[in-house]
């Protein structure tokens, strides 16, 4: 049957990861608190990480790359973690509030 | 009368459609809940699908380190920051601006529409595999061919520990 082959295509991997990635912008559109958008821009890394592995797979001739960069997205996005959630405790210490709108201090 | 087993092929055919189905709903639990904890619940649902994805990829290795790092640190971290930072009865969404709901579900779907399209309609050149592809693989590449690249992100993530301690202990006495 077609649909249970669906494994061995590379298209069906480029469309989860174009739907992860679409769903990390809307709900870095949608959230207001600083924690929400940290959580969608995590799961854009993780969308173009699937595309990179999904490539890897198919088509590159070293299969060892694509996963070495793989593993070099999730450091970045341990590192960006770490500090985008530090600024975030920073800034609910200073304003007491992570809402996105409220901070509006050097708006005039 | 008995239903037929599926065969293993099909098996592994539904499995797969298994970690898409629960790939795409931790997906949206997380960008559409209202609360944050909800949210953090449906992207550890959604990491553990794509795990699942990578193992489909031939690379059990990546998988295992999806689940320790974002599963494991990744997520964690955020719900520790949850419980230190978020107020009580927050609802992370409301009526901040009635445009951004409708503008949002739009370009996201523009941006859907346009990768798939790209995705659908290109022709990939294949090429034929060189090696394997396995952990001792990596291994060699990252001690040999990226061994800057490694030493340089190790560097990266000792300033990031750096840094979140030196951010988030100020202003921690008052």
């Amino acid at each position: 049957m077609e649909i249970l082959n669906l494994y061995n295509s590379l298209n069906a991997y480029l469309l989860v990861a174009a739907l992860l990635f679409a769903m990390g912008i809307y709900g870095l559109v949608t959230h207001r608190t600083l924690i929400g958008m940290l959580i969608s821009a995590e799961l854009i890394l993780c969308g173009a990480s699937l595309n990179f592995m999904a490539f890897n797979r198919f088509t590159a001739p070293d299969p060892a790359v694509g996963q070495i960069f793989a593993l070099f997205i999730m450091a970045i996005a341990a590192a960006e973690a770490a500090i985008g959630l530090s600024i975030v405790i920073a800034i609910y210490r200073n304003y007491k509030t992570i809402d996105a709108e409220d901070l509006v201090k050097l708006n005039g | 009368m008995t239903l037929p087993l599926p065969s293993q092929g099909n098996l592994v055919g539904i499995v797969f459609l298994i970690q898409i189905l629960v790939t795409i709903t931790g997906a949206f639990i997380a960008v559409n809940s209202e609360r944050l904890i909800r949210s953090v619940a449906g992207v550890i649902v959604c990491f553990i699908g794509v795990a699942g994805l990578y193992f489909f990829l031939n690379s059990p290795f990546v998988a295992m380190m999806q689940i320790l790092i974002y599963v494991g640190a990744v997520a964690i971290t955020i719900s520790f920051a949850i419980m230190l930072a978020a107020p009580e009865e927050y609802k992370s969404r409301g009526p901040a601006n009635i445009l951004v709901g409708p503008l949002g579900i739009i370009s996201a779907a523009l941006l859907f529409i346009g990768l798939a399209y790209l995705a659908i309609h290109t022709e990939w050149p294949v090429h034929a595999k060189i090696n394997s592809g396995s952990v001792e693989v990596i291994g060699t590449h990252l001690l040999t061919s990226y061994a800057m690249v490694f030493e340089l992100i190790s560097i990266v993530l000792l300033v990031a520990i750096l840094g979140a301690l030196v951010l988030a202990r100020r202003g921690r006495s008052n």
